[in-house]
């Protein structure tokens, strides 16, 4: 009887979390583990297997600033390339909305590295599942820890992140290693968006401010993708994206987003290594 | 015989007036008088912790001849209500305004503990939105450092009267200038200068020995510490660190967002990725504020954002 109790209880905890995704983590010693239920709801209960071979995923121990949490995902070079890796999906366990972020990566683009900064609102574990073309997902993980003092995972400068909504900016960076050979190029999209996210409550009207956030963002090099990032709240304020891809000779390259309200933004710019 | 009797005696006596007064230190918070009615308590440099009730901010009074204004409440209720038999201890003029130079937890955690009838509680025009946004965050974040027996108590208090530019406040014989800045250090920062004494209470705006902490513009807050300079003050109530003359108190703070500045600047034109940049930022002012390591990196991830978009 007390373990079939014990075991209800859990499975009402469990339940409660795939039912209500976005309700906010309780504060304090974390009275259950979410993954579990995460794979289940984002997963759909797929087998995982030790991704450590095939993928490394850096953060930094604390989150210093809770707003901006730098994460870095990297292909390992020794993987086989008959079974590449389709799509990257990060999960933030404790956050209000675990799932991050999905990357999927452009069947000809040899993506290598991605990194984007992320909220954290609490001490989580994050995981990082990335799903080879033979179906099979990999996982790892790594532990953040909260930041401390008055930083939040919300807006510093509201009004300033109002006026460039919807400024895109397109970077490449010189020096990655034997570019002139492999044609590998690291480059950074911006997109100036407060990616708000929801959970705050208006003092005045008691309403809660509605989510607004880029939930797709797609880059090309010319008519190829390179990658695509379906993104929730737990992206940071003015989604940033670096990454590492294989350039095909494009003399372009392009992005494309859409938030939830339905406004879309499209740039596209000169490549600067094009010449190549 | 009756020597022991009398020992005891005076042992009970020492150890009676030792937990009176260790009472007396648990209730009422320590307060300084700086300048004719005008008072403040020192907060530790510290980060908020169960160990020191969250007292970690300076707090100003001001007392009038008809009303009193407290500057800052603290980062527990508990140190409020120390704050309040403080203030009893000196006058029993009504508190007729709480203001909150901003909106973050060692500020204003204490706000509990002075609300009342008559009581107006004053705050930069953008603090309800600050509070909205990150006051259920700042509750769960601080339970975890705090612990229950201090959060328990503590209550979001949102402005009920709201600054846009200036606000002139009258406690009665004396006059507060309660101004309104730009984001700087967080996005609503108000000062409050008291005319009488030329006392200034700048809230976070201005940091001592206690490393500057980033949490609005790192480009409008330098930008703003020429305006800032610019008021008629002889001394400077920060929001950390001891009481100090004025202008010269702004040197170091504008030193070390200087230094920041240039350096992330450099970096992010340069491209080194932001977590390499921040590791190392500001290295030449380690050492010359107290808690460095718990916020600088963070000041430079905040400030490698902001120049990516100049």
């Amino acid at each position: 009887m007390p373990e079939f109790a014990i075991r209800s209880v859990c499975a009402a905890i469990l339940l409660s979390a795939v039912l209500s995704p976005h309700s906010v983590s309780a504060a304090g010693p974390e009275p259950y583990d979410p993954w579990p239920g995460l794979v289940q709801d984002i997963f759909d209960s797929r087998p995982m297997e030790d991704g450590s071979n095939l993928i490394a995923l850096e953060m930094p121990t604390r989150a210093e600033d809770a707003a901006i949490v730098p994460v870095t995902l990297r292909l390992k070079p020794t993987f086989d390339a008959r079974s590449r890796v389709v799509t990257i999906t990060l999960v933030i366990d404790q956050n209000p909305a675990p799932m991050a972020a999905k990357f999927k990566l452009g069947a000809d683009a040899n993506v290598s590295e991605i990194s984007t900064r992320v909220r954290i609102n609490n001490y989580t574990n994050v995981h990082a599942v990335a799903e080879t073309s033979d179906g099979k997902l990999h996982v790892v993980q790594t532990y953040v820890k909260a930041s401390g003092g008055c930083s939040a995972p919300a807006a510093k400068n509201a009004e300033e992140a109002k006026g460039r909504l919807g400024q895109m900016r397109y970077r490449e960076f010189a020096g990655a290693q034997n570019e002139e050979k492999s044609g590998t190029r690291e480059a950074q999209v911006m997109i100036g968006h407060p990616n708000n996210s929801g959970l705050q409550m208006d003092q005045v009207s008691q309403l809660y401010i509605p989510a607004l956030y880029v939930d797709r963002l797609q880059l090309w090099q010319d008519n190829s993708p390179v990658l695509s990032v379906e993104g929730g709240i737990s992206i940071s304020e003015d989604p940033n994206i670096r990454f590492t891809y294989v350039s095909n000779g494009a003399k372009t390259f392009r992005a494309e987003a859409k938030d939830t309200d339905g406004h879309q933004f499209r740039h596209e710019w000169k490549v600067n290594g094009s010449g190549m | 015989m009756q020597m022991t009797s009398r020992f005891a005696m005076h042992v009970a006596l020492i150890m009676l007036a030792m937990l009176a007064s260790a009472r007396a230190q648990q209730q009422t918070l320590a307060i300084s008088e700086i300048a004719p009615g005008v008072f403040m308590h020192q907060g530790r440099i510290a980060l908020m912790s169960s160990d020191n009730d969250g007292a970690v901010a300076n707090i100003g009074v001001v007392i009038g001849d008809r009303a009193v204004a407290v500057i800052d409440t603290g980062g527990s209720v508990r140190e409020g209500r120390q704050l309040l038999a403080s203030i009893r201890a000196h006058t029993d003029k009504p508190i007729r305004y709480v203001i909150n130079t901003h909106g973050h937890p060692d500020h204003m955690f204490g706000n509990a503990a002075f609300v009342a009838d008559g009581t107006e509680f004053v705050g930069h025009m953008r603090l309800p939105q600050a509070l909205a946004a990150r006051g259920q965050y700042y509750l769960d974040a601080f339970r975890r450092s705090m612990g229950d027996a201090l959060i328990d108590d503590v209550r979001i208090v949102p402005p009920t009267r709201l600054v846009d530019g200036e606000l002139v406040l009258d406690l009665g014989g004396r006059t507060l200038i309660v101004k309104a800045w730009p984001t700087a250090h967080s996005d609503s920062d108000v000062t409050v200068f008291d005319t009488a004494t030329k006392t200034l209470f700048a809230g976070d705006l201005v940091f001592l020995r206690h490393i500057p902490v980033l949490d609005g513009s790192i480009q409008a807050w330098l930008k703003l510490l020429d305006d800032l300079a610019a008021l008629p003050a002889e001394r400077v109530v920060p929001g950390h660190g001891p009481v100090s003359d004025w202008p010269q108190a702004l040197a170091a703070e504008r030193r070390y967002l200087e230094t920041l500045a240039s350096g992330i600047r450099k970096d992010v034109i340069d491209g080194k990725p932001i977590a390499e940049a921040t590791k190392h930022a500001a290295e030449a002012e380690r050492g010359k504020w107290e808690l460095f390591d718990d916020y600088n990196v963070r000041n430079a991830t905040a400030a490698y954002s902001q120049f990516e978009w100049e």
